[in-house]
C-alpha cells in the first residue's frame, strides 16, 4: 500500500550545483549533481575555469622561460612538474645530467611529494569533516618543507630551480643537515596523522567502502598514482620506467586492494613513509661534484624530434610530450595531467552514493585544478 | 572508541608542544638570503650610479615582457670628463611588478650583475590600492640598494659549491 500511495506523487530529481567556488572543490571546479533525496543519480563535471593556455604559452618561449610555466601547471608539486619538462628537453638535446644533480633532484622531488601529500591529508581531513585540525597539522610540516625549498631555490612554490642539464645553482652548504631536520619534522607529522585519523572510528565510518573503484575500471579510466594503487594495481612510473636513480635504492611500491577512499588515504600515508626512506638513502649517496654538464651552450637548442617523458608526480603520471623542429623553443608541448584522467573516474565512483560522500570522493583523488585545466 | 581516544591523545600531545606560528605582521620571520621577491636594480656606490647599462638583455629574456628599458649616453663617462667607465647607462627603467612572475631569468642573463631579486620583507609587502602603482620606475627600483638596505644574492649559475 505504501509503495502505491508513494507513486501517486510525482517526484523530480533536483539539480544541485557545487562550485565553481566551493571549499571542497580544491580550486575552481564545478559539478552539477542530479540528486534524488540524498542519493546522487548523475554527476556532470565542468572544468576549464583555470585554463591559462600554459602549453601554448610555452611554445612561444625558449626552454628556460618555459620552466616557470611548468611550475604553475602543478603548483602543489612544482618540482615534479619541472622535472618532467627538463627531462624531456634533456632527452631531446642529449644532455648528460651529472650524478650530484640527479641525487639532489631526487631529494627535491621526494620532498615535494611529501609536501603535496601533507597538503592532501589536510584538505582531505577538512572534506571528511574533521574541520581545522588536520589542516593545521599538515600546514605545520608542509611549512618545514617549503621553508627548505625557499632556502634552496628562493621561492616557496614556484621554484624555477631545475634547468635542462642539472640545477640552476647549487644547494646551500648546510643542505644535508637541513634536509635531515625537515625529515624529522615530517616523520613527526606522519605519526600525528596516523594517530589522528587512521584508527579513528568516525573517520573510518566516513571513508571505508565509499567511492570504490575496481582495478579493471581504474585501468580503463586511465587513472594513475595513489588513486590506482589503492585499487591494487602496482603502477608506479618510478618502478616501471625508472628515471633519476630510483633503481639504485631500496623502496617499495605501496598498494592496497580495497579501492575505496580509505585505501587511498592509507596509500598516501604509507607512500610518505617510503618517500622519507628514499630521501634518507639519497642523502647518504650524495657526493660533491658538478651540477651542470661541462659544456652548456648559452642558449639551449634541440635537434628536431619528439619525445614523451613521464614521471611519477604525487597525483600520478605526469607526462610531457615535446615536439621540436630545431631551435630554442618547443614546436608543440602537451602536458599529460594525472588529475584530469583521475577526474574521469569521479562520475563512476559517485553515482549511487550520498551527496556528502561525493565530496569525499572528489577529495580523495586529490585534484589540482590548475593541472586539470592548464 | 579506542580509535577516537587515540585521536584525542594525539591532539593533546600536539597541544602541549610549543607553537610554530608567529604574530605576523608584528613579528617577521627572518628570510633566507636566496629569497626571491621582485627584481631590483643595484647601485654602484663607488661611482654613484646604477650598475645597469641598459643593454636590454633582461628585457628580451623576460618571459612575460614586464620590463621596459631605455638607455642613454652616460653623462659621467670618462670621455666627457666624468669618473665612470660605463659608456652607456640606464635612462629609464620600468618593471611591472603586477606582471612579473619572479622567475629570476633577468638576474641570470644580466652580464653586469646589475639586477637582483629583492630578498627583504619590503619586496613581499607590496600591496597597493591601484594596480598601476605596481609599475616601478628607475628611482623606486634603485632606492633600496642606494640606501644600502639590501644585501643582495646573485646566483652563481651552474657552479657547484667549493668542496
Ligand atoms: S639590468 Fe642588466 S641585463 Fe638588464 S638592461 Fe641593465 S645591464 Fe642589461
Ligand atoms: S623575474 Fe622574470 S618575470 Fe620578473 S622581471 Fe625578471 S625576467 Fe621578468
Amino acid at each position: 500500500m505504501v509503495t502505491e500511495s508513494a507513486s501517486e506523487f510525482e517526484t523530480q530529481d533536483l539539480l544541485l550545483n557545487v562550485g565553481p567556488q566551493h571549499p571542497s572543490t580544491h580550486g575552481v571546479f564545478r559539478m552539477v549533481m542530479q540528486v534524488d533525496g540524498e542519493v546522487v543519480r548523475e554527476v556532470i563535471p565542468y572544468i576549464g575555469y583555470l585554463h591559462r593556455g600554459a602549453e601554448k604559452l610555452c611554445e612561444t618561449m625558449d626552454y628556460r622561460q618555459g620552466i616557470g610555466f611548468m611550475d604553475r601547471t602543478e603548483y602543489l608539486a612544482a618540482m615534479n612538474a619541472e622535472l618532467s619538462y627538463v627531462m624531456a628537453v634533456e632527452t631531446l638535446a642529449e644532455l648528460e645530467v651529472p650524478e650530484r644533480a640527479q641525487w639532489i633532484r631526487m631529494i627535491l622531488v621526494e620532498l615535494n611529494r611529501l609536501a603535496s601529500h601533507l597538503m592532501f591529508m589536510g584538505a582531505f581531513g577538512v572534506d571528511v569533516g574533521v574541520f581545522g585540525t588536520p589542516f593545521i597539522y599538515a600546514w605545520r610540516e608542509r611549512e618545514a618543507v617549503i621553508d627548505l625549498f625557499e632556502e634552496i631555490s628562493g621561492d616557496r612554490m614556484m621554484y624555477a630551480y631545475l634547468r635542462p642539464g642539472g640545477l640552476a645553482w647549487d644547494v646551500p652548504t648546510n643542505f644535508v643537515p637541513r634536509v635531515r631536520e625537515v625529515l624529522t619534522a615530517v616523520r613527526q607529522g606522519i605519526a600525528d596523522f596516523d594517530g589522528l585519523l587512521t584508527k579513528n572510528e568516525i573517520f573510518i565510518a566516513r571513508t571505508k567502502g565509499v567511492g570504490v573503484i575496481s582495478a579493471a575500471d581504474a585501468i580503463d579510466f586511465g587513472m594513475s598514482g595513489p588513486s590506482i594503487r589503492a585499487s591494487g594495481v602496482p603502477l608506479d612510473v618510478r618502478r616501471e620506467e625508472p628515471y633519476l636513480k630510483y633503481n639504485d635504492i631500496n623502496w617499495n611500491v605501496i598498494t592496497r586492494t580495497e579501492g575505496d577512499v580509505y585505501a587511498r588515504y592509507l596509500c598516501r600515508l604509507d607512500e610518505m613513509r617510503e618517500s622519507v626512506k628514499i630521501v634518507e638513502q639519497c642523502l647518504e649517496r650524495l657526493q660533491p661534484g658538478a651540477i651542470m654538464p661541462e659544456k652548456m651552450p648559452r642558449m639551449l637548442r634541440t635537434p628536431p624530434g619528439e619525445i614523451y617523458v613521464r614521471t611519477e608526480a604525487p597525483r600520478g603520471e605526469f607526462g610531457v610530450y615535446l615536439v621540436s623542429k630545431g631551435g630554442n623553443r618547443p614546436h608543440r608541448l602537451k602536458v599529460r595531467s594525472a588529475c584530469l584522467s583521475n577526474l574521469q573516474a569521479l562520475r563512476h565512483m559517485t553515482i549511487g552514493s550520498y551527496v556528502a560522500d561525493a565530496l569525499i570522493v572528489l577529495g580523495s583523488i586529490d585534484i589540482v585544478l590548475s593541472e586539470v585545466d592548464r | 572508541m579506542r580509535g577516537i581516544a587515540k585521536s584525542m591523545l594525539t591532539t593533546l600531545s600536539v597541544f602541549i608542544r610549543p607553537p610554530v606560528t608567529r604574530f605576523y605582521p608584528d613579528v617577521h620571520r627572518p628570510l633566507p638570503e636566496r629569497d626571491r621577491a621582485f627584481p631590483l636594480l643595484l647601485w654602484d656606490k663607488e661611482i654613484d650610479e646604477p650598475f645597469c647599462t641598459g643593454c636590454h638583455a633582461c628585457e628580451r629574456a623576460c618571459p612575460v615582457e614586464c620590463m621596459t628599458v631605455l638607455m642613454k649616453d652616460n653623462p659621467n663617462h670618462k670621455s666627457v670628463g666624468g669618473t665612470s667607465g660605463r659608456r652607456k647607462i640606464i635612462d629609464k627603467f620600468w618593471i611591472d611588478y603586477a606582471r612579473c612572475m619572479r622567475c629570476n631569468i633577468c638576474v641570470e642573463v644580466c652580464n653586469f650583475d646589475a639586477i637582483a631579486m629583492n630578498n627583504t620583507w619590503a619586496g613581499h609587502e607590496t600591496s597597493v590600492h591601484d594596480r598601476k602603482d605596481l609599475v616601478m620606475d628607475l628611482q623606486q627600483l634603485t632606492t633600496l640598494s642606494h640606501n644600502g638596505a639590501i644585501k643582495e644574492w646573485v646566483p652563481v649559475l651552474g657552479k657547484a659549491n667549493e668542496a
